[in-house]
């Protein structure tokens, strides 16, 4: 987690790196962040956490008719994927083709352009999924 | 000796994963697949997809030299992207960048633009505000989706991708020994505001402006730190074709095994201001402690800025935090012409 970012600047730019809660009195996470843990209720000692972004495709679909702003990425992969740390994400998988995503497939985050709002709007930045690359590319 | 020690505490890299290759662009422009390889020795290059744009290739490279430096991303002071493609023509890339790796809110930030050596000043830039004091690190990118007109012999090169370096003053990979620029008011390849796509003043491009810039910036440094072509391990030349780095290096009196390991244009086509960086960091990929590189970057309009750096111990225990050039290029999936136009916007589509 980021040291001494005050709270307010930590919530703009969620959308940006993965941030959920964590519970302190139970070790759960969850993502997107919750006011209360529904397992302690009132025990809930919430706090930020920065989550890793890797985990694995639970469940995925191939969107070929987009909702408006992003008709023109299609075929496209949106999947739930489940953290290493246990929530769950909802997201689109890139640098993958539609025969090419399986479940259980290992993936990790990257930062993408997300929508555009027509041609002198803001562009969106977020995170996406990609397959994840294995330890050993990581080496010369 | 130098009164100030700055150097590299991390570098990292991004190169998109698809692909074009020469012959496919010739093909649909009747050209000769073979004969234009040759000419400008480039096999393929690397394309930004859909949702790709310099925000994005400099915000991956920026991760991977965090990484590699294993520093807070509180501690960077400073954020300079050098691009000719920033996503907004009012809007700095960097703020996003910023943002996307945690260095913000306290810290300084810029866009800047200088053809393809916009990079190689945004080092500069950080050397200096390390080297005063001003700042513990420093965060220099350069990183582009370039763009070539439909049927331009431009469109065969200009390729996307970009490498980010942390400068700073405590736990150098490398040590940056000088730098030495040269500038001047040279037409020889420009966009105006609102167009799409950039021109070339055709033959002007070479003796003029490329070779004139590079050779002074390179001597000029050489003569200035007492340094012979023979004194470095490794040279990186800014790399429009394969042919410009080579003509430069063997008029210098570089030879072909001083540039080898550097040379990446006939793989991923010109990254423009991503093209003299990634050149470096392939070389830090492989470079042994000790060892020596000269880097000159050119940029139209026009500049060269070169600089002398040496590898130290450390590179050995950084190396694998973050991927290599190698792991970007050899991740590649080709397109075709077709998806390769509809990639980076060259249809007009229904609104
Ligand atoms: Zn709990």
């Amino acid at each position: 987690m980021t040291m001494g970012a005050p709270r307010f600047w930590r919530k703009t730019q969620s959308r940006y790196n993965l941030y959920g809660v964590k519970c302190k009195s139970c070790n759960a996470t969850y993502f997107p962040p919750r006011k209360i843990c529904p397992s302690c209720r009132r025990a809930s000692k919430l706090e930020d956490v920065k989550l890793t972004p890797k985990g694995e495709v639970l469940t995925y679909t191939v969107i070929r008719s987009a909702p408006e702003g992003f008709e023109r990425q299609t075929p496209y992969i949106m999947a739930i994927v489940k953290l290493d740390e246990g929530p769950m994400v909802t997201t689109q998988i890139v640098d993958c083709e539609p025969d090419e995503v399986e479940i259980g497939m290992a993936v990790e985050g990257v930062f993408r352009k997300i929508r555009e709002s027509g041609k002198d709007g803001p562009i969106y930045y977020g995170f996406k999924f990609r397959p994840a690359r294995a330890d050993k590319d990581l080496a010369v | 000796m130098r009164p100030l020690t700055v150097g590299i505490c991390g570098y990292g890299v991004y190169i998109p994963r698809l692909r074009i290759r020469a012959e496919e662009i010739a093909r649909i422009w009747g050209g000769d697949g073979e004969k234009i390889k040759k000419g400008l020795l480039i096999e393929e290059k690397a394309v930004a997809d859909f949702d790709e744009d310099t925000a994005t290739i400099a915000t991956e490279a920026a991760r991977n030299a965090l990484k590699m430096a294993g520093i807070e991303p509180a501690a960077v002071g400073a954020i300079y992207v050098g691009s000719e493609s920033h996503p907004y023509a009012v809007k700095p890339t960097a703020t996003i960048v910023a943002e996307a790796i945690e260095a913000a809110p306290v810290m300084t930030a810029a866009d800047y633009e200088f053809a393809c050596k916009a990079g190689t000043a945004a080092i500069q830039t950080c050397m200096g505000l390390v080297g005063s004091g001003m700042i513990e690190y420093g965060l220099a990118i350069g990183a582009d989706t370039a763009q070539g007109a439909p049927g331009d012999a431009l469109e065969y090169t200009a390729a996307s991708g970009g490498a980010a370096y942390l400068i700073g003053k405590k736990g150098l990979i490398a040590e940056i020994e000088d730098t030495y620029s040269v500038t001047t008011d040279t037409p020889d390849f420009w966009r105006r505001e609102g167009e799409p796509y950039p021109r070339h003043g055709g033959r002007f491009t070479g003796s003029p402006a490329y070779f004139k810039h590079v050779l002074s910036a390179t001597l000029g440094l050489m003569k200035k730190i007492g340094a012979a072509p023979e004194d470095f391990d490794h040279a990186v030349f800014h790399q429009p074709n394969g042919k410009f780095p080579r003509n430069a290096a063997k008029n210098l009196g570089f030879t072909d095994r001083q540039l080898k390991e550097g040379i990446l244009v006939d793989r991923i086509g010109n990254t423009y201001s991503g093209s003299s960086l990634l050149g470096l960091a392939r070389v830090l990929d492989v470079a042994k402690p000790g060892e020596r590189i000269l880097v000159t970057a050119f940029g139209s309009g026009a500049g060269s800025d070169s600089f002398s750096i040496r590898v130290t111990e450390e590179i050995e225990k950084r190396r694998g935090r973050a991927p290599a050039v190698e792991t970007y290029i050899s991740d590649r999936r080709y397109i075709d012409y077709g998806t390769y136009v509809k990639l980076r916007r060259k249809i007009k589509v229904a609104e």
